[in-house]
């Protein structure tokens, strides 16, 4: 929060001035609770980042995190998040890209030394591929893993489980077995009650919103 | 080398295999080591041995239910994850702790600095060779774990910082105890450094080993004090204050060389910093609630809840829906013992995380170390591992 208050001007600045360096490329740049966040095309990303780094307005000289967030509900599923901090300035800047399931993202680890291990932990959690990284191998995830775990429709469970079977002297990995089915509750209903409108009656009368549909 | 003279020796590279079951692995790191000789050619890290899924199990908890996970990351110092959760959490509510609670978030993120430093230097002092320094400084551990218990009755995952305050008032007495021991604890570090930082053995084990430049340390996307130790006077204390540091007097140490000594060298001043920060904590800290007075996000004083139906069905809903966060994305970093510690956090509006993204110091540590050990011999392997602070609760998530 002093953050914003320190820096609030400076990233207007920034703000205004990334919009001109990068002209085409930027799908959408804005400043939200004090933090500057653009969106570029994807086969801009690593132009886009030597602009940020390299550029005397910019000075964004390190990658401090990269990562993945899956909306399956888009048609270009993932968002890749680049984080990156301008120590000359005191300022942050959130780069995100759009990629769908089948698409390569660009690896800018020529760029930024540090994103190789990130781009080789969104690969593994999201399956997204980095083209032209040096060494795309899965990262947190046990070696010969299938799947990758953090998209949205995998399961929090998993498919597989591991034991040690005292036969065959050996780890084994079997289907998952619950115990107890998963148990997962619906907490949308709304917090204040019913509200004035009951089912049906938006119909009634067009104008107003419909309520939010709660849970059973 | 005259090859007609000698005969021909071929040596050829060799893979050695570091961890995972080593006690210098700090945990379940398992290093595959290229070796030509005694020389480290390439170094491979395969990490993921400890991971749990942390951001993937947030995902399916509520706000509150997913404090504890992070005391669960880098278990040596639990309570700054909490407080970085708890940020991240407040900016998107838009709520603001009240001044007490602040100061005691800062006063127990200061001794996590201590609890995480002494843990690392003991223990890097244990792998190069010193034995002492871990059990002197175990005992202060103890009493530091001593102040979480009382606080929040747990000696190491704390789940005590909520956001929008602290769980719970400090114990009466307590700010005297930490007062006495923070009066004695400096003398603990003079024999700290006494045993160790002019000492022969652990200068050659240290100094010029795993040499980083500020250049590199930036490019490698090092943060805290082996950023510092780089020569960097980079701390998100002061640079980005939060909860408060703005209004607390310390100086920011930091290196000259980049080498493992300076590293260690830097972690020592810390802690002196640190005690300077207690103490004006201690000394400032004004009296007042420790949560912030908004039903929909803490819950009721048990007591309101003993006479009002309406506090009780606020506490019910507070602890089995949990309170809802309006859309939008944060990143809240801090600076945590080990380096930056951030949270970036996507809401959908839900009780739930959408994404809680953790951006752990140790894993851009880790990351870099291939560039940092080529060259260098297999028993700079410990050393170099022990200065960069690794745990691997936070690099494995």
């Amino acid at each position: 929060m002093n953050q914003t208050a320190s820096t609030g001007e400076g990233l207007q600045q920034t703000c205004a001035h990334i919009k001109a360096r990068l002209a085409d490329d930027l799908v959408s740049a804005d400043i939200v609770r004090g933090e500057l966040s653009i969106k570029v095309k994807r086969a801009a990303i690593v132009k886009a980042l030597t602009t940020l780094r390299d550029d005397a307005g910019c000075q964004f000289s390190q990658l401090v995190d990269l990562c993945g967030v899956d909306y399956p509900e888009r048609a270009e599923r993932f968002e890749i998040v680049y984080h990156l901090l301008a120590m000359n300035t005191n300022q942050r800047i959130r780069v995100k890209v759009d990629v769908g399931e089948d698409m390569p993202v660009a690896s800018v680890t020529d760029v930024f030394h540090a994103a190789n291990w990130l781009e080789r932990e969104v690969w593994d959690m999201y399956g997204v591929y980095f083209s032209g990284h040096p060494d795309l191998r899965r990262i947190l995830t046990d070696y010969g893993f299938d799947g990758h775990p953090q998209r949205k429709d995998f399961p929090l469970t998993g498919y597989v489980e591991m034991r040690y079977d005292e036969d065959q002297k050996r780890v084994i990995y079997e289907p998952v077995k619950l115990v107890q089915d998963f148990r997962s509750f619906d907490f949308l209903s709304p917090w204040e009650g019913i509200q004035k409108l009951l089912p049906g009656d938006e119909k009634a009368a067009a104008a107003p919103a419909p309520p939010k549909q709660g849970g059973a | 080398m005259n090859q007609a003279l000698s005969p021909e020796v071929e040596i050829e590279n060799y893979t050695l295999n570091f961890g995972p079951q080593h006690p210098a692995a700090h945990g379940v790191l398992r290093l595959v080591l290229e070796m030509d000789g005694e020389v480290i050619d390439r170094v491979d890290p395969h990490i993921g041995l400890l991971h749990r899924g942390t951001e993937k199990l947030i995902e399916y908890k509520t706000y509150l239910q997913a404090i504890p996970y992070f005391d669960r990351l880098d278990y040596v110092s639990p309570m700054n994850q909490e407080q970085t959760f708890a940020i991240a959490v407040e900016r998107l509510l838009g709520i603001d702790p009240p001044p007490r609670a602040k100061y005691i978030r800062m006063l127990f993120g200061e001794l996590t600095r201590i609890l995480n430093h002494i843990m690392n230097i003991a223990s890097y002092a244990m792998d190069v060779g010193a034995m002492t320094p871990f059990l002197w400084t175990f005992e202060e551990r103890e009493k530091i774990m001593g102040f979480y218990d009382e606080v929040c009755g747990a000696r190491m995952h704390a789940n005590y910082i909520r956001p929008g305050g602290v769980s719970m008032d400090m114990p009466a007495g307590l700010k005297d105890r930490i007062a006495d021991w923070a009066d004695k604890y400096p003398k603990m570090i003079d024999d700290l450094e006494g045993l160790l930082t002019e000492n022969r053995i652990f200068k050659q084990r240290t100094v010029d080993i795993g040499v980083v430049s500020a250049e590199q340390a930036i490019a490698w996307g090092f943060t805290g004090p082996n950023l510092r130790a780089s020569g960097l006077a980079w701390d998100l204390r002061k640079s980005q204050p939060y909860d408060g540091y703005e209004q607390i007097e310390f100086d920011v140490p930091i290196g000259k060389h980049g080498d493992c000594y300076d590293r260690y060298l830097v972690r020592v001043v810390e802690m002196r910093e640190s005690v300077r920060i207690i103490k004006q904590c201690l000394e400032k800290m004004p009296s007042g609630p420790v949560r912030v007075n908004d039903r929909k996000v803490m819950s009721p004083p048990r007591g309101e809840m003993k006479t009002s139906m309406e506090a009780l069905i606020h506490h019910f809903k507070l602890y089995t829906e949990g309170f809802k966060v309006p859309p939008g994305e944060v990143y809240a970093a801090t600076e945590a013992p080990k380096g930056e510690f951030a949270v970036y956090l996507v809401s959908d509006g839900t009780n739930k995380p959408y994404r809680c993204r953790i951006r752990a110091p140790g894993f851009l540590h880790l990351a870099a170390m291939d560039d940092m050990l080529r060259g260098h011999m297999l028993a700079d392997v410990p050393a170099v591992l022990g200065s960069i602070d690794i745990v691997f609760g936070e690099v494995d998530r």
